[in-house]
Order: structure tokens, then sequence, then C-alpha cells
């Protein structure tokens, strides 16, 4: 790991230095061992603070929209899983490819502080990773435990070491995906109605409306957003009543359907721990139904599910009530 | 703030009975905007609008509401009024508190309510309207033709001969449709041939006729006036401009299993072949599915025979694009599958048969060469019995819920015509009820009763059973109470019609629409018959409902008019009801370039003042000419930013909002 993090500073620092990029888009180390967060790097030097580790779970992919309005290319460092919402801007014409310099690194899942936290491990200092083995340095004393059991959920389904967009690569990847991708939509689909609508009420009343979710999220990249708008009364704020925070989450996952990668981005940042990515899920899953198994971001030249029209697509009624 | 008139119609009793109308106008008065409100009898009459005309002048009025009938009935009328007294026709927006309320309810208070509030929805929604420009679209001076029928063959012959050109796309390798396949035709037996191919030849011979013949519509795009048409004509793999139609190819085709479609399968046809002897083009076509040509690439005997060297195995198909101005849909019908009747007993025995089997049975040209004969033995029929309404009237998942029409009167003329030329067959005719409105229809099944003695049984056959010598058939005498069990040597069953099962995929390339039944929907069943409520879509024959040969002609014709009224056009008036960008939150997307039927978005990189921001980006542009307003892309716009002019989300919006308050 520490290898190949040296081996992208190095050619970060190279790429900056010859004017072949105006600067770099990576991670850069946070005020605890466990938090670094996405920075851009304008000198050479700026990227003593680059790091890449197993916390560097946040997508780069969106903060290229507004690099590609600046000045010169811009390396990015983009994981397998990221470059599928590159692919799914760059079909939208949200990112300038020429502005862009693209080095897949290698990725073998990232960590979920929030289940170690789960787990019971306080007061992390640091974190040394060491193959499969997770060493935590607390104020409480030492902790071992096996990666793959801090893993992000959405590495369990993860989509495969393929970078599907790049100029260069450092680093191997590794297929971390030991689960199946719509196995809780389908213990949702099997819940009685009430049951169901009881799961999501549970989960949906402990947000708080801090718009992280709609903020970190590659597909929800609108000029201005639709709940910023001063024309309906769904801007910005505390929820008034319980059916609105309800209806922000599904306007939102509708407005995202067949263009979400299924990232993950969305439940990663939640500050209440909300599985926001089951929305999405079941929309893919759904689509792949209705239309034919599709992945968003894949394909810069396809035809997207929603937005084009075969005569075998099926009629409305073939959506079943109440699933 | 507009200065919004309301004007509430009593349409005679038809509203003012269930619709207190003078408390909608008292109630919409206290609206904000609203600065007039009455209510009249006839607001549609010469009167109701000079009183809209003068309150707009008196009043100031910028914006006006009716609340009336539909829209499709009168919008046109109260903007024209609106237009008239100076202002955009653009201002009015109609409430229906007809359909939409007084004819579906009973209680006053309820109607009344209702009207009020669809009223309030109007006055929102016309609150925020904006006076629109329609602007100009041309009219390509050509018509297409689907289906090469007799309704197809009227159609474009009245149509060429008001001067404009005319396609007409036929699948089959022929002209000439199920009336080819007739007969003789009711209520003056003449034979249907005879009648027929004259006007097959002059089709054929007009100048301003187009034929493509095993041919089909692949792919239809554009708008009323301006339609682009892609047809593939099926590689008939044989050159037609050097065949010369001898026949000789046909003579000499060793395969000779193919079933013959012509003759309902009832006999078999060499590969290369043409469907029957008067077909136009006379130019055969190889069925590369029997040619053993093409099956195990040794045989080519037609080729060596053709001396006109017109044979072409390496054919391929051809796609042509057209323009048209004008699409009329003739896609005509067939006979529903048998195959959930088998209390007829239709797949056990040949003896058992359709109606079109029996016609093709009773043609000199068909597989008995004209002599009624059992299929069975080769035997004519002693007895014969016939089977009204199988797949008519029914009101189980099996049936058409529809009277197919035309069944009375072809089994009235077969029993007479059998009961003629074989006095000695015996004919019965099982009816739920005959059923014989036009010109000298009934005369004409009285004379199969009274001068020819078919016997007619008011009841429904349960059962058909071969036996030894004969079938035996199970029925019910409704009239006389009494069950009957009787032999028989042949059996015919009038079998239900339903529309060409293509018309599906034909109704959704033209976005018409269809009903239950697969027949396409009229604009107004009454007022607009022949006319699709897709613009530039017309309906001619069956496709339409169930007609006998002088309904589809008389229809074909209309349909005809309709389509030269349009054609006449050098410019159509398009509705200014077109999408437009909002420029600030178009992301660029492309999103509805992608969803765009008419092609008409693309897009430009453009400077954008976005709030003292000035950047470059790449925005939506709307081309107005092309846009037709259906709104596709509003809807699939992630921001917001596309909006239809005259609809926009903030009017739905408003209107949403004011039923819900």
């Amino acid at each position: 790991m520490q290898e190949f993090m040296n081996e992208m500073i190095r050619r970060g620092k190279e790429l900056l230095s010859g004017g072949a990029v105006q600067r770099v888009l990576g991670w850069k180390k946070g005020d605890l061992g466990y938090n670094p967060e996405p920075a851009f790097f304008l000198g050479e030097q700026d990227l003593d603070e680059f790091v890449y580790d197993g916390f560097c779970g946040a997508n780069l992919s969106k903060f290229m929209i507004e690099a590609s309005k600046m000045e010169g290319k811009t390396l990015v460092f983009l994981k397998p899983c990221d470059t599928y919402s590159y692919k799914q801007l760059l079909m939208e014409h949200r990112v300038d490819r020429e502005k862009s310099y693209i080095i897949g690194v290698g990725c073998s899942g990232k960590l979920d502080v929030n289940k170690m936290q789960r787990e019971g491990i306080r007061g992390i200092k640091s974190v040394e990773e060491e193959g499969d083995v997770l060493r935590f340095h607390t104020v409480y004393g030492e902790k071992e435990c096996p990666r793959s059991r801090m893993l992000l959920e959405r590495c369990h389904v993860c989509k495969g070491k393929e970078h599907q967009i790049y100029d260069e690569r450092i680093g191997e990847s590794e297929e971390t995906g030991d689960r199946d991708r719509f196995e809780q939509v389908r213990q949702i689909e099997a819940m009685e109605p009430e049951e169901r609508f009881a799961f999501f009420k549970g989960e949906l009343s402990k947000c708080i409306r801090c718009n992280a979710c709609r903020n970190v999220c590659p597909a929800c990249s609108c000029r201005k957003c639709v709940f910023d708008g001063s024309q309906f009364d769904s801007s910005q704020k505390a929820n008034a009543d319980s059916f609105e925070e309800q209806m922000f989450h599904i306007i939102r996952a509708f407005h995202v359907t067949g263009r979400c990668t299924d990232c993950g981005e969305c439940s990663r940042v939640c500050p209440q721990g909300i599985p926001l990515h089951l929305f999405n899920r079941k929309l893919i899953k759904d689509i792949n139904t209705f239309y034919g198994e599709y992945q968003a971001g894949v394909s810069t030249d396809c035809e997207m599910p929603l937005t084009d029209y075969t005569a075998g697509d099926p009629e409305p009624n073939a959506a079943e009530r109440g699933r | 703030m507009q200065k919004i008139g309301v004007f509430v119609c009593h349409c005679g009793s038809n509203i003012a009975a269930t619709v207190d109308v003078a408390r909608v106008a008292e109630e919409i008065r206290k609206e904000p905007g609203v600065v007039h409100a009455e209510d009249y009898p006839y607001m549609c009459s010469e009167a109701g609008q000079a009183k809209i005309a003068s309150a707009i002048k008196e009043k100031g009025l910028t914006a006006i509401v009716v609340c009336s009938c539909s829209p499709r009935m009168h919008e046109a009328t109260f903007r024209k009024a609106a237009s008239r007294a100076g202002l955009n026709p653009y201002m009015v927006e109609i409430a229906n508190i007809r359909e939409h309320c007084s004819w579906i309810h009973k209680d006053r208070e309820e109607a009344t309510e209702k009207s009020v509030i669809l009223a309030r929805a109007a006055v929102s929604k016309v609150n925020l309207d904006t006076p629109l420009q329609p602007g100009e679209s041309r009219v390509t001076k050509r018509a297409l033709v689907i289906g090469g029928g007799i309704a197809g063959i009227q159609t474009a012959l009245d149509i060429a001969d008001a001067g404009y050109e005319v396609d007409i796309v036929e699948k089959t390798p022929s002209i000439g449709g199920r009336m080819s396949q007739l007969d003789k035709t009711f209520p003056t037996l003449d034979c249907s041939a005879c009648i027929l191919t004259p006007k097959m030849v002059e089709a054929a011979a007009h100048e301003k006729i187009t034929l493509y013949t095993y041919s089909e519509v692949e792919s239809i795009s554009g708008f009323v006036g301006d339609f682009t048409v892609e047809i593939r004509k099926k590689a008939r793999s044989v050159d037609m401009s050097k065949c010369t139609g001898c026949g000789v190819c046909q003579e000499k085709c060793p395969s000779r299993k193919a079933p013959n479609e012509f003759n309902r399968g009832l006999d078999t046809r060499s590969a290369i072949y043409t469907p029957f002897a008067q077909a136009i083009p006379n130019v055969p076509v190889i069925d590369r599915e029997h040619c053993i040509k093409f099956k195990t690439g040794k045989c080519g005997v037609c080729a060596r025979v053709c001396q006109a060297g017109a044979i072409d195995y390496e054919q391929k198909d051809e796609l042509i694009t057209r323009k048209y101005g004008a699409i009329v849909a003739a896609t005509g019908f067939d006979m529903i599958k048998l195959d959930q009747f088998d209390e007829f007993a239709y797949s056990q025995s040949p003896d058992v048969i359709t109606s079109l089997e029996l016609e093709r049975i009773m043609n000199a040209a068909g597989p008995t060469k004209g002599h009624l004969e059992k299929l069975s033995d080769h035997k004519p029929p002693k007895s014969m019995v016939f089977v009204q309404c199988v797949g008519s009237r029914g009101q189980t998942c099996r049936d058409k819920s529809y009277c197919s029409k035309i069944c009375c009167m072809y089994t009235a003329k077969h029993a007479m015509l059998i009961r003629d030329k074989y006095p000695d067959v015996d004919v019965t005719v099982f009816y739920i009820d005959v059923r014989t409105p036009g010109k000298n229809f009934d005369e004409f099944y009285r004379r199969a009763v009274e001068e020819y003695g078919v016997h007619y049984i008011k009841g429904q056959v349960g059962k058909v059973a071969p036996t030894e010598g004969g079938l035996l058939v199970q029925a019910s005498d409704l009239l006389d109470n009494r069950q009957i069990l009787m032999k028989t040597d042949m059996v015919v069953l009038a079998a239900a019609i339903e529309p060409d099962p293509d018309v599906r995929r034909l109704a959704t390339m033209l976005t018409a629409s269809i009903d239950t039944n697969n027949f396409l929907t009229e604009a107004h069943p009454k007022l607009r018959p022949v006319e699709s409520p897709t613009a530039g879509i017309f309906l001619s024959g069956v496709c339409q409902g169930p007609k006998d040969i002088p309904e589809t002609v008389a229809q074909a014709g209309a349909a005809a008019i309709k389509a030269v009224g349009l054609l006449a056009k050098d410019k159509l008036v398009t509705n200014p009801c077109t999408a437009k960008a909002d420029e600030l939150l178009c992301n660029g997307c492309s999103c509805c370039a992608r969803v765009c039927p008419y092609g008409a978005i693309t897009y430009e990189e453009k400077e954008i003042n976005d709030h003292g921001i000035r950047e470059v980006r790449r925005v939506a542009a709307v081309n107005d000419a092309l846009c037709q307003g259906c709104g596709a892309c509003t809807v699939a716009c992630p921001s917001g930013a596309m909006d239809l002019q005259g609809f926009s989300n903030r009017q739905i919006t408003a209107e949403v909002d004011a039923i819900c308050r």
C-alpha cells in the first residue's frame, strides 16, 4: 500500500513539474488517522500531504465537474468503481475528458469507520493495514481484526477490479465482492407492505436533512437543485414533517434512476447511517428486470434504458402493485 | 397578475341541470385576479361569443377562462373569439365542466363544488399563461397508404385522382387484400374479382400511384405534414424490371409443398409464386423458406427456365426512405384463430371449415376448382350447417365482445349460392340474431329464407363431433325450446374477424391509439370517424372497426378527402406550445435530446450570465418548427430546465395546488 501511494505521489509531482497537469485531485491527510478528505493539490510540496489508504473511500469523480471549468488539465486518481461515475458524467457532458488526466488506482476494498465503532473499536489513533489484518492503535491499546470484516457495504458487492476509463494505472486491485447485490432488496420486497413502510419510515425518520447524500452523489449534479429552488416549498431546511423527509429521499432516488452507478457514496457519508443505497438498488433491480441488465457508467455511447424506447419495452402494467 | 374573465356555460341543460352555474360564477368571482364572471345558456353561440368579446374590451381582460365542454369541442371557437377581440388566443383556458363533471355526476351539490374546483384550477393556470405566437410548417404533398386491400386501393385512387402522389405499401406480394379471396359479394352477388381487379389495374396504372408490394413499413418519424417513413422492400428474388410474368418458373418449380396462403392453406403452391392469377404486380416472389435453392443450394430451375433472366437469388432487402404529408392506415383484418374453439372440431375434421375457406372452395380458382365438396373424401355434401357468431359477441376471454358485422350477410350469401347451384343440399344456419341493416340487405336475407328454403334456427351449436359417415351436430332451438341432434356433412364456422395483428406495431410507430380489441381509434366516434387522434393519420377500412365492402369503400373515400384536405394546404399553423429550455438550469446532459421523437433539440456552447457569473455552457436549444409539444423532454430533464410553453411545470403545479386547496 505504502509503495504504491509513493508511486502515486511521484507521478503526481512528475506531471505537475512537467506542466502536463495544473493540479492534482486526490485525498489529503485528515486530522485523525481515519478521515482523509478529497483535495486539490496545486504544487509539488502540497503532495506531501497526499494520502492513499483504506479510508480513501471518497469518489472523486464529481469534483471533476468543477475541475473541468478550470484552466488546464487536472490529474485525478480514480478507483475502479469511481470510474463508472466519471464515465456517466462524461456521457452527460458534465466533465471534460480533454481536461482530465486519469490515473486508475488499485483498490482492495475501502474501510467503514462506523462499522469499527459499532464493533466497539473506539479512540482510534491510527490504523495499520497488513494484508488481511487491521491493526488499531487506540487510546485504549492495540486491537486486531480481519480487514474483510470492516469493509464498506459497497465493497461486499464490488463491481470488479477493471477501470472503465484511464490514461494510466498504478497498483493492483482486488475483487472484494462476496455478497449478492440485490439480496437486501429482495428481503425488503418480500416484506408485507405495512412492514416495509414501517421499515423505511423508521430509517428515514433518522434523516436530519443535512443534504450530505445529495452533495456527494455524482449523479446529483444539477446546476441548481430543485431542493434549493424557491419555486417549490422544498428548499434546504429542516423537515417540517415526516412526509417531507420521505419525499426528499424518494424524489432523489427517482431523480438518479438510470444514471446511478450504485457507487454507494450516499450511504457512506450519511451521518445517521441510513441505508440510502437500498432505494437506488431497488430501482436498478427494476430496470434490470424490465429493460434487461444495465450498468450505468460502462459505456458512453449506449442507449440509457429510461431515455430510450424500443417496441419491446414493457407496458406500464408490468409493474406489480405493492412491489 | 392577470385580469381574468370567467364565462360559465349552461350548455342548455347539459351542464345547468346538474351544476348550479350561477353559483360557480359567483364563487369564482372571489378568486384573486378574476375581475369578471358570468354565466350564459350557450357560450359557444354568436351571442355568447359576443359577451366574451365585449367583456374583454370593456374590462380590459388579459386572460379568460371558459367553463364549458371539452376543449376538444370548442377550444378553437373560444380562442378565435378572444383573438377577434384583440386577446392572444393562448390566453384562453377551458375548464371542462361537462364531460368531466355534469355528465358524470348526479348530485347537484357535489357537481357544483367540483365545477368550482375545476374553474379554480383553470384560473390558476391562466394566471401563469403567456401570449404565444404560432409558427408555420410545410406540407409534403405526398400521401402514404399502408395496406393494399380494397380500402387502401380506394383511398389511394381518390387521393391520386385529386392530383397528389400516393404510395401504397402492401406486405404480401400483390395488392387486392381479403376482397381478392372472396368469390361473390353481397347483396348483388357479383363476382368479387370482377369488380376488384379493375380497381387494382387502375391503381397500378395510375401515374400518381406507386406500389410497394412485398414491403413493410420499418419506421415512421416526424409529424403531420412532414412524416419520414422507412419502407423495407423485402427481397423478391425476382427482378421486377425484367420479369415478363410468363409464369413458366411457377410451372417448373419442383418445390410444391408450401401451404397456399391465398387458399387459406387448403392446398399447396410452388416456392416461386404469385398469390393468384390476377395478382398485381404480376411478378412472382421466391418464398425462401420453401425454396430448394435457398434450403440446399442445389436447384436453380427457375433461373434456368426464365427467358428474361429475372431470377436473382442474391437480391437483398432494400430500405427506402420517403417523406409524406399524410398517412392512411388501411391494414385490414383476418379471421381469429380457432384453436380455442375445440367444440366445433375445426382441427379434427377437414369438413369443418371457416367461411373464408368456403369462399375459396366455391371459387373457380380455389383448391377444388369451384366444386362444392367435402375435403375429407371429395364427395359432394348432402347437408351443411352454418354456425354464426363463432368468437363474436361473446363474454369469455376467447371471444371478441363485438359483432363482426359481415357474417350474417355472407352466410345468407353462401346459403343462397349453395341452394341455387346444388338444390339437393340441405342448408341450416344457427344464429343468435340475424343482423341485416343496410340497403337491400334484409331483402337479401329474406330471399335466402323464403325463396331458397334455407333453414334458419335461432340457437347456438354446442358441439360438433366427427363420427362414422359425417358430423354430429348438437344444438339448441331457442324458439321451439328443444335440443337438436343432427347429422351433417359439412360445418361452416363464421369466425369473428379481428384487426391484422401487425396493427399494434404500426400503431406504436404512428403514435396512433388503438382500443382493447386492437382497432385503431378514431378522433371522434361520430364526428371524426376517419381521422386518428394523431394529426395527419387517417383510417380506412376494417382497421378502424368491422365493415363490409360498401362501407369500406365509402370510408376509404372519406379518409382520402381528409388526406387531400391536408395535402392541399401549403403551410400548417404549428402549435406554439413548444418546449423551451431554461438556460440557467440546463446541465447540458442530453437527456432531452435522447427522448425527443422529432429531433427538435440540439445543443450549443453559449456564454451564460448566471447571476453575474459568465461562463460558456453547453445548453439545449429547441427548434420550434420541429417541436410538437409532446412534453417528453420536460419529464426526462433531470434538472427541470425543460418546460412546455402553455403547460409549464409551474402551471401544472398551480392547477394541482388549486384543486388540493
